[in-house]
């Protein structure tokens, strides 16, 4: 079963505008190469050349954020809802 | 142009002087059309820096702004934070760290005896200041 995946405003032009898309896998990491798989324009946009979550995001489960979780291992099940948004700092 | 309701600019400027001595940050959701933008809702966040000099707005505030915006239909168009000894100017690691093109850069500089609000434009690289506009909720 696919989950749900929200993506935040600026990722939404490099998934056919869509607010919310369906993802396949059991981890967050296997969810994201569904993703791209779907929509290749997101490939550098959610994790860096070496295969970590990119900085500039922060993903949850639900509530939680996968950073406090087991990152791209992160667990999810059918009825989660994954949540991609911008991590926003400064200085 | 970024507009402004009046609630939110003073629930804006009193969570910055909160946050002294350090930067403060939080999160403004509206709406937008073709010429200008509308803030509405005010969402504090916790800068997780707790920092004078930088701030990171807590990943679990982002999450409640953006499903509360979106609960109300609105969506979040503007950070802001401040600078507590500098000027109400995008420094360079605001620049190197905005996300969305498409967002509002709002600064709240307490360096003098009043608070000065300035909202930027950050695209690629380049930084471009807009007028802000208090009107009625």
């Amino acid at each position: 079963m696919p989950v749900d995946v929200r993506l935040p405003t600026i990722l939404r032009p490099l998934a056919g505008g869509q607010a919310q898309v369906k993802a396949n896998g059991g981890t967050i990491g296997q969810v994201f190469e569904d993703l791209v798989k779907q929509f290749p324009g997101l490939a550098d946009r959610l994790t860096t050349e070496d295969g970590a979550l990119h900085k500039f995001v922060n993903v949850y489960v639900n509530d939680d954020d996968v950073r406090y979780l087991d990152k791209l291992d992160t667990k999810v099940g059918d009825d989660d809802v994954v949540s991609i948004l911008p991590a926003v700092a400064g200085g | 142009m970024l507009r402004l309701a009046p609630d939110v600019y003073n629930q804006m400027v009193g969570h910055c002087y909160d946050g002294l001595p350090d930067e403060a940050c939080g999160l403004l959701a509206g709406t937008v059309s073709t010429t200008s933008a509308k803030a509405m809702v005010c969402y504090p966040a916790t800068n997780v820096d707790a920092s004078s000099r930088t701030y990171t707005v807590d990943p679990k505030d982002m999450l409640r702004a953006d499903r509360d915006a979106e609960s109300r239909g609105l969506t979040i168009i503007a950070v802001f934070h401040s600078h507590t000894h500098t000027p109400a100017y995008p420094s360079p690691t605001d620049v190197a760290q905005a996300p969305d093109p498409a967002w509002h850069y709002v600064l709240v500089s307490l360096e003098g005896d009043a608070p000065v609000v300035r909202s930027y434009r950050i695209v690629d690289g380049n930084i471009g200041e807009e007028p802000v506009v208090l009107e009625g909720n």
